[in-house]
């Protein structure tokens, strides 16, 4: 070592030292600027981007509205679910975490297909995925003690829609389902934010935005991974409003248990109310399947069944009525002058247009002989008829008809429901590009040829039949508005006249009903309805045996009960069944006898435990 | 080599320093300034590593370590360190190069070296203190201030090192050993004609290093200038860094109620961006605290630089204490987003043992110097 210039050297160095201390005091001076800047100047602009970084408003389902029946008998429930999700981000293998699922509590094929459709869903990341619904408390003990080994599955308790009698109120009530784009532009989106099911059909989807309720909000704490550490404040949500709904589920049930798994369609009204008592489709399917989640192997067999199990024929079948539009045609007749009680024609057994060739057949071969208005109703004389049609005109005959509901939807919360068809000349220009054609008015006038109604339709036409002139229009729901029509006649006695006459199609020795009127300890009041599926040739006998069943007849009934102060309006179509009379008839007397004797008209309460055996007698046909 | 047989001879109760640190090299002053920083940065590191008891109680024992290491430095003669530098800065350079042979990566860079019975450790460690005695062995082998052929070969023997750890890559350290040498020579008496050509140099060269630069390199630049341009990419840790410290605010939101690092917005919340940690729990009032902590042992270091009686320690002294400020202004430069992020822990508060036993060896080296050596100063 040398020290050489120790002096020098000494005073070179500290030079410099105290020229780097001014350099690092000018970068201290330019760090606390900057955290004067930072700290003090900008503080509220990053207080503001930490908060937005934590705090976190997370939308909270409402609880949905109830539905109960006109006993309080609840209908539909909301339950929790125990769910297993997957947060997929966080695990490593997904196949060996199902395989092992699998190995514990089972999953099936379908499962996993539904897991991996929810995968692929458009969804955020760190967003759960449903892998198994419905766990039980065990299969989730399983699952839970093993929890170290799978982080990324958690337990998600959620609550689920479930319909007390799946089977019995589908096609009522409706059910619930996934929420679709389509639905989601038609709601407040935000009312909607947390929701992801939606009513699909009947009372659910009428009264959706009821029964949903609004929206609440969490503020909640969460971390830069999203997971919710804390909740902060929260608005909780407006429940969604119960309903009570006027179905009697025990005249449900009994509707099925007497179709017996008939095809067909009723529809049940109070006449006062316009309340909808029971409203049946059969075949029916079990609602809870779609708010468990349907698997699709289930789903493609209830589309592609041919018996149409998701049809709903009270709604959507649109059937010819047949003679059981032949009392509202009789009053349109004696209204416009057409026709009077005392007018009696002869019945050959066939109606002919003047200088036509063509018969138009009753369905009486050799006729109803002498007939007056009264007489045609009770024997359902279709000549009486064909020949009133004729003189009264579609034109007036039609606008008249259009009064008791033919040709529209009916409205209220009654959704989905068909128009059907009520024939004129402006519909067939509309509809065909086709002038109208005399003989095409004959047979309207035994409800026949273009003209379809729905039950629901038909039911609520026969509503102005017991009300004596006030036609009330269908509702589920009550506590609405009763939505009433008044049809004035020029005689408004006919109204009773016309009822008394349809007590005596139960009632009288010739009506078409008096099998099914036998014995009854009550009246009642109705009309009987053939209805013609394939059309017959002018020749051609119908022979039931040898036409294949879904060319047969269908069977209808429409009527009241009692027949004064009546308390239960029915429309009735069995698909296929025959005659009205053998067919649909009984079916009425039965329904009838049921709410009028054994519920004291809906005052007493239905046998729960019968009702549910009816619910699972569906299942199990179901499962065949 | 002489003087020191001569222990009984009665002059040396005159030649006795009076400075306590001249006698022992033990500074009290920076020892209590440098046990305060330890201390804060336990406490901080309690709360940024989400209340993880066993890092701290490990970061501790780094500390301990490290304070250890000082300690015994401080006993080893000055005229030893001086010997045994050359050979130090030998071993340094052939472990770097081995490093590129045969070491271990982190993050896509091999910075590592496992050898049999070592722990593991980054050789650019070593080369953090053996560079700037190299060079200050260097150019005191002749008379200050350097001759300009000096001045060249140590820039070769900064130029290897940085070369070899450039490649590694890991271009903060690379930088920082750069400026470690340059502060020695600063310190020497660089003529301010060479020191200017120097800069010009620098600027020049600034594009080039940008040709050679990595993607993740020039990402991180670029987001210096607008942090947005990659929100969730490199501009994510320097947003959610000046977050939190933006939202500290004057007096901060509290002990372990840093929203930002508490929920993990905040990235390497326990290692780099601890005093993002420390700004937003303490607030301003916290950083000005740290900060004047931090002036003070710089201070007090640049004073103990002056006050070494021998240009070698002199020159040492002054890297290390530069050279530690520069990690500390990088730092929190970086945090705040004046700097681009580059992966440089805050001195001896970031988690860490290596940084942390380092750096207090470099203390040690600059305490030795401070010791007074009859043997030298009688000559």
């Amino acid at each position: 070592m040398q020290y050489n210039h120790p002096r020098t050297e000494r005073i070179l160095t500290t030079q410099r030292v105290i020229i780097a201390s001014l350099g690092c005091l000018a970068l201290l001076i330019l760090v606390f600027g900057r955290l004067v800047w930072l700290q003090i100047i900008e503080h509220d602009r990053f207080v503001t981007a930490s908060e937005r970084n934590r705090l976190q408003v997370v939308p909270v389902a409402p609880p949905r509205g109830l539905i109960r029946d006109r006993q309080g008998i609840l209908l539909a429930d909301n339950r929790p679910e125990l769910r297993l999700v997957m947060i997929p981000e966080e695990s490593a293998e997904l196949t060996t975490v199902l395989d092992a699922i699998d190995k514990r509590i089972g999953l099936t094929g379908d499962e996993r297909a539904q897991f991996y459709n929810r995968l692929q869903s458009r969804r955020r990341p760190y967003d759960q995925v449903v892998v198994k619904t419905q766990l039980s408390d065990q299969d989730a003990a399983i699952i839970a003690v093993e929890g170290h080994r799978f982080p990324e599955l958690q337990f998600d308790a959620t609550p689920r829609r479930e319909y007390s009698f799946g089977h019995l109120t589908a096609h009522a009530v409706g059910y619930l389902g996934r929420i679709n784009s389509n639905e989601l532009q038609n709601v407040p989106e935000t009312r909607y934010a947390a929701t992801d099911v939606y009513g699909k059909l009947g009372v659910e989807r009428a009264h959706e935005l009821t029964l949903h309720g609004n929206v609440g909000l969490e503020r909640v704490e969460a971390n830069a991974r999203g997971r919710i550490m804390r909740v902060m404040s929260r608005d909780d949500p407006t429940p969604g409003t119960d309903l009570t709904i006027h179905l009697d589920i025990g005249l449900q049930a009994k509707a099925y248990e007497i179709l017996n798994g008939r095809r067909g369609a009723i529809v049940a009204m109070d006449p006062k109310t316009g309340g909808i008592l029971a409203l049946v489709s059969q075949p029916t399917f079990d609602a809870n399947q779609f708010t468990r989640g349907i698997s699709s192997s289930a789903y493609q067999a209830l589309q592609s069944d041919l018996d149409l199990p998701l049809f709903n024929r009270a709604l959507q079948g649109q059937y010819p009525p047949g003679s059981t539009i032949k009392p509202m045609l009789g009053l349109v007749g004696l209204d416009l002058g057409v026709v009077k009680w005392s007018d009696r024609i002869q019945d050959p057994g066939f109606f002919q247009l003047p200088g036509m060739e063509r018969r138009y057949r009753d369905w009486k071969r050799w006729g109803h002989g002498t007939v007056d208005l009264a007489k045609a109703v009770i024997e359902s004389c279709d000549t009486y008829f064909y020949e009133m049609a004729v003189e009264s005109g579609i034109d007036r005959l039609s606008p008249a008809m259009g009064l008791f509901g033919f040709g529209q939807t009916v409205g209220q919360d009654v959704l989905g429901d068909g128009s059907g068809v009520l024939p004129s000349r402006a519909w067939k220009r509309a509809q065909h590009r086709q002038a109208w054609f005399p003989g095409e008015t004959v047979i309207a006038g035994i409800g026949q040829g273009y003209w379809t109604t729905t039950p629901i339709q038909l039911a609520m036409a026969t509503t102005a039949l017991a009300n004596r002139g006030t036609l009330m229009a269908p509702q589920f729901v009550q506590g609405l508005d009763p939505v009433s029509r008044t049809i004035d006649l020029a005689t408004p006695a006919d109204w009773e006249r016309m009822a008394r006459e349809m007590e005596r199609v139960l009632h009288s020795p010739g009506g078409t009903a008096a099998g099914a009127g036998k014995d009854a300890a009550y009246r009642m009041a109705g009309k009987t309805g053939t209805a013609q599926v394939a059309g017959l040739g002018q020749d051609e006998e119908y022979d039931a045996e040898n036409t294949p069943e879904h060319l047969r007849d269908h069977a209808l009934f429409v009527g009241f009960a009692p027949a004064t102060e009546p308390s239960l309006v029915l429309a009735i179509i069995l698909e296929n069944a025959g005659s009205g009379g053998s067919q649909a008839a009984p079916v009425f007397r039965a329904m009838s006898d049921y709410w009028v004797l054994e519920r004291q008209q809906g005052a007493l309460p239905p046998d729960m435990a019968w009702v549910r055996r009816i619910d699972a007698q569906l299942q199990r046909v179901d499962d065949q | 080599m002489r003087a020191l047989t001569d222990r009984s001879a009665g002059q040396i109760e005159s030649f006795r320093p009076k400075r306590f640190s001249a006698r022992y090299g033990i500074d009290p002053f920076l020892l209590v300034l440098l046990v305060a920083l330890m201390g804060l940065g336990l406490a901080i590191l309690y709360s940024a590593s989400g209340q993880n008891t066993e890092m701290v109680i490990r970061q501790g024992i780094h500390c301990l370590v490290g304070f250890a290491a000082m300690i015994a430095l401080t006993f080893v003669r000055r005229d030893i360190i001086y010997q045994l530098t050359p050979i130090i800065f030998a071993v340094a350079a052939l472990l770097l190069l081995s490093v590129l042979l045969f070491g271990t990566g982190a993050k896509g860079a091999q910075r590592w070296l496992d050898l049999p019975g070592l722990p593991r450790f980054q050789p650019s460690e070593l080369m953090k203190l053996a560079l700037p005695a190299m060079v200050a062995w260097w150019l005191t082998r002749h008379p200050l201030p350097p001759r300009p052929l000096d001045v060249l070969i140590a820039f070769i023997m900064v130029a290897l090192p940085v070369g070899l750890i450039a490649i590694q890559p890991d271009l903060g350290t690379s930088i920082l050993i750069a400026a470690s040498g340059f502060f020695v020579l600063f310190l020497a008496g660089l003529s301010w004609k060479l020191l200017g050509s120097l800069v010009a140099l620098g600027l020049a060269a600034l594009p080039v290093l940008w040709t050679v630069m990595h993607d993740y390199q020039r990402r991180r630049v670029m987001t210096l200038f607008d942090p947005t341009s990659d929100p969730l990419g490199a501009g994510w840790n320097t947003m959610q860094a000046m977050t939190a410290l933006g939202s500290g605010g004057v007096d901060g939101k509290g002990f372990m109620a840093g929203t930002q690092a508490q929920l993990k917005f905040l990235p390497e919340s326990h290692t780099d961006f601890i005093v993002a940690v420390i700004g937003e729990e303490f607030g301003f009032v916290g950083m000005a605290i740290l900060i004047t902590l931090y002036a003070l042992i710089l201070g007090r270091a640049l004073v103990l630089t002056a006050r070494a009686d021998h240009s070698f320690g002199r020159l040492l002294s002054g890297s290390i204490t530069l050279t530690f400020f520069i990690y500390v202004f990088v730092n929190i430069g970086m945090v705040s987003g004046i700097l681009p992020v580059v992966g440089v822990p805050l001195p001896l508060v970031s988690y860490g043992g290596t940084s942390v036993v380092s750096l207090l060896i470099g203390f040690g080296l600059l305490m030795a110097m401070q010791r007074s050596n009859r043997v030298l100063s009688g000559e």
